[in-house]
């Protein structure tokens, strides 16, 4: 087998879920982008979602937070319910939905402001009325980036380098105090380095929240994800692709010991 | 704000407040206001139109073709916009014929031929400040310097014209022109993409031969706009002719030949929508200023129409 | 060829050199010849010997900041709804308005000024006692320069990344507040071009003001838009058009390249400015 897995002495605690899908289809105007999606996020986790390029892991990850929406041609059909409320349902305001579920994504893209609005742009907007300025340390803190930017937290958010903005995201996303913290290929513009201290950082964030990963980067996934679901491209018989869920399980399953023959072959660089 | 260490409660959290409070009146209120702004221009727009074409349909309803084919005239009964549109199309020849080769010549050496250099970025600053300059100040330099080149190399006509003629109109719109139109080149060159170039110099092209086979027919439908548009723009300038002496008043073309009327006293189509406006005699003011407007905007319209349906037709995404 | 090329181009800055020495000759002819004393006479009326330039001056500023007050908000607003908020459908049908008024000769808007907005709006709207003032060409000015305005902001705001928007919608902000607190300020230079070039635009339009603003021959120096007025643009091309002709009277005639000068450093200034902010704005991104 190519790749490492840490070694786990037992098997993972059930903590209880906190999304659990069923049925996901998602269609881009008369494109079937992903197809009949099962899968079950847990809290404290992190789970990976892995797969070759357009096999629609990054579009599971954002109906998460119902940034699908923003796309106007985006249909989202199944079931999603996120601590057991029907996330698309029709009293649910996505607004709402993502002050609880906070995004970083492939490309740092921190604001044109300074490094202490970004960070405070969230809690500013939910109306946060403590210590702001506590808050943004807090959250710098947590995001290994605080010593580095403590002296210049009014500073453009450009001068920094590409690994520190993307900390700086993550940063941002956690200020709000989210409950889930969805990562979009979150190393793929960075340098090795860079990617290895966001890889830490997970590790450490994972205590206080839940996150959900999507990388091509198996060995990054193996790395830091707890669960890991494989997706990858059918050809229908319209010969469109589509994207559809291999296989779920914990990480050291599908790195050691798979299911199933596609995931095998993926994870041993036979294909993708 | 949920605390950190309270993630176990978040769950309940959660739920109670993912649902309702969809309705953001502050929102609303944003993107309506933003949307009436768009709608004022709507409203004015409409207005404007209305307005004129109502002043203008007694003319056309009791006059039909013949405001058209008719002559300048102080009778408001007989008047028409033949000698102004003659004027106009006049202009506008001369503007097409000088600066669509000075034009796209320009391009072509900034695009094609041009070094990155201190000399190319003086050029391609020079011409974005003269799409700068205001139109009137294009007038004075028509009034300085063509009207009295034209005079001088004998194009100048009758004692009482001097120079302000149609040819001069026509250099000095086509000197304001002449940005817009290298701008617009350029841009439809640099649209041409490499690999087209590459294929004629692979085969031994020159440099000329490439940029005459390749090049310049690739990007010659965003030329062609680009030039459409600006000569719709010289069409409907006003403020220069006034300058370099074009007539607002009454005067007589006769039967003149083309020489004549090329050099001789004239008028363009937005100076007699200036002069009508502007006469005592209702007639003129509310009913033939609003039809000779009604003239100039269809000649536009067609042009910039046909400029867009060009471009979409030949349009290539590459 | 090349040469050829070369040589078609070096014809703009020609041209340049053309304007600028056309216009300082004969300026520099007016305040050579002009009788300093009439310099500061309150009022601009050449063909009676008053020149005082700061007519001109005040009323082109009064004229194109009031336009302004129309042109921003029309432009702006429309740019922000047409970027942020139309569904390409409703892009579709309203955005040509804005290319069709963009499209409309000022000699039209200018005879509109004088003939429905004096009497339709300043008169019955602002009970103004005459149709013809500064305010009226005001109006006129600023709606010719809403296209422009609207086009040039709503290229910047089409500018800013959409990761931008996908963060601030990732934190759970609204729409709105998305628009305000994210595009709007990553768009901020741009916004700035458009509206220095709008003013610029403003300043150099001449029919509407010399059709709409009252003001025939001359005109008193005023800072109050319900006057009749004139600018420096109007200013020329009355001169020009006056019973007897420009080359006629040999102080007019020069006076009218001082205007001219004037004019064109303003706008030159402007433009250059909106140039600087549009630079900053391709730098970003």
């Amino acid at each position: 087998m190519g790749v490492a897995v840490e070694s786990r002495d037992q098997a993972l605690v059930e903590s209880p879920i906190v999304f659990d899908v069923a049925g996901l289809n998602v269609h881009y105007g008369d494109f079937h982008a992903v197809k009949d999606v099962g899968i079950q996020i847990r809290r404290n986790e992190i789970t990976a979602l892995i797969g070759p390029s357009g096999c629609g892991k990054s579009t599971v990850l954002r109906c998460f937070n119902r940034m699908n929406d923003l796309i106007e041609t985006a249909r989202v059909s199944g079931s999603i319910r996120y601590h057991d409320v029907d996330l698309y349902g029709s009293d649910v305001d996505p607004v709402q939905v993502r002050r609880h579920i906070g995004m970083v994504f492939q490309k740092p893209n921190p604001f044109p402001k300074s490094i202490y609005d970004n960070v405070a742009f969230g809690p500013k907007i939910a109306g946060f009325d403590g210590d702001l300025d506590e808050l943004v340390e807090q959250a710098l803190t947590q995001a290994a980036l605080w010593d580095e930017v403590k002296d210049k937290l009014n500073d453009s958010a450009y001068a920094l380098s590409g690994g520190q903005q993307q900390r700086l995201c993550i940063a941002r996303a956690i200020a709000t105090s989210p409950d889930v913290v969805l990562m979009d290929e979150p190393a793929s513009a960075l340098d090795p380095i860079a990617t290895l201290r966001i890889e830490d950082l997970m590790q450490g964030l994972k205590e206080n929240y839940s996150i959900v990963i999507v990388t091509h980067n198996m060995q990054q996934a193996a790395r830091v994800s707890d669960r890991t679901a494989f997706f990858t491209v059918d050809m229908e018989e319209t010969g469109q692709r589509t994207g559809v869920l291999v296989e779920f399980d914990e990480t050291s399953t599908i790195f050691t010991n798979p299911g199933e023959k596609r995931t095998e072959d993926y994870i041993t660089g036979r294909f993708g | 704000m949920t605390g950190r260490t309270e993630t176990l409660d978040t769950a309940a959290v959660v739920r109670a407040s993912l649902r309702g409070r969809r309705f953001n009146p502050a929102g609303v209120a944003f993107e309506a206001t933003l949307l009436l702004m768009l709608l004022v221009s709507l409203l004015i727009l409409v207005t404007l139109l209305a307005d004129i074409v109502i002043g203008a349909l007694p003319v056309f309803r009791d006059r039909g073709v013949d405001f058209v084919t008719s002559g300048i005239s102080l009778d408001s009964s007989t008047a028409g916009v033949w000698t102004a549109l003659l004027g106009s199309i006049g202009i506008t020849l001369i503007v097409a014929v000088v600066a669509f080769p000075l034009g796209i010549g320009a391009a072509v050496y900034l695009e094609e031929y041009a070094p990155d250099n201190a000399l190319t970025r003086f050029l391609q600053t020079n011409i974005r400040n003269l799409a700068g300059v205001p139109s009137i100040v294009y007038g004075l330099l028509g009034l300085a310097v063509f009207v009295r080149l034209v005079d001088l190399i004998g194009l100048g006509g009758p004692d009482t014209t001097a120079g302000r003629n149609v040819i001069a109109a026509g250099i000095t719109l086509a000197v304001l022109v002449l940005p817009i139109i290298i701008i617009t080149a350029s841009e439809a060159l640099r649209a041409v993409p490499d690999t087209i170039r590459e294929a004629g110099f692979g085969v031994g092209a020159t440099q000329w031969e490439v940029i005459r086979h390749h090049t310049l027919p690739a990007a010659a439908p965003g030329i062609l706009t680009g030039t459409v548009l600006a000569l719709a723009r010289a069409f409907g300038e006003t403020a220069p002719l006034l300058v370099i002496g074009v007539a607002t008043g009454f005067f007589s073309a006769g039967s003149a030949g083309l020489f004549d009327r090329l050099t001789g006293t004239y008028t363009a189509l937005p100076a007699v929508v200036l002069s009508w406006s502007r006469q005592a005699d209702p007639v003129f003011k509310e009913n033939l200023a609003p039809a000779a407007i009604v003239v100039l905007l269809v000649v536009l319209f067609v042009a910039n129409g046909s400029a867009v349906i060009l471009r979409n037709r030949y349009e290539r995404r590459w | 060829m090349r040469r050829l090329f070369l040589g078609m181009a070096i014809v703009s800055i020609a041209v340049s050199i053309a304007i600028v020495a056309s216009l300082l000759g004969n300026a520099v002819g007016f305040f050579v010849d002009v009788d300093k004393g009439s310099l500061l006479d309150v009022g601009w009326f050449p063909r009676r010997n008053r020149f005082d330039l700061l007519t001109p001056i005040a009323g082109t500023l009064v004229m194109s900041l009031v336009a302004m007050l129309v042109a921003t908000p029309l432009g702006l607003g429309a740019a922000i709804y047409l970027a942020e908020y139309a569904k390409p459908r409703v892009r579709r049908l309203l955005k040509p308005v804005l290319e069709i008024l963009a499209g409309i000769p000022s000699v039209v808007l200018g005879f509109f000024a004088l003939l429905w907005i004096g009497p339709n709006v300043v008169v019955e709207l602002l009970n103004s006692p005459k149709p013809a003032t500064i305010l009226t060409a005001s109006i006129g000015v600023g709606i010719l320069v809403t296209p422009l305005v609207a086009s040039v902001s709503e290229d910047a705001l089409r500018a800013v990344p959409q990761a931008l928007r996908e963060a601030s919608y990732g934190l759970g902000a609204k729409k709105s507040t998305t628009v305000r607190s994210v595009v709007l300020p990553a768009a901020v230079s741009g916004i700035m071009a458009s509206l220095i070039l709008g003013l610029s635009r403003a300043i150099g339009e001449t029919m509407v003001t010399f059709m709409a603003a009252g003001a025939v021959g001359g005109a008193l120096r005023t800072w109050n838009p319900l006057d009749s007025g004139t600018t420096l643009t109007a200013a020329i091309a009355s001169v020009a058009t006056g019973s007897d002709q420009v080359a006629g009277e040999a102080l007019a005639f020069e006076g009218v390249f001082a205007l001219g000068i004037t004019l064109f450093f303003i706008t030159l200034v402007l433009n250059w400015m909106s140039d600087r902010f549009v630079r900053r704005v391709r730098q970003k991104y």
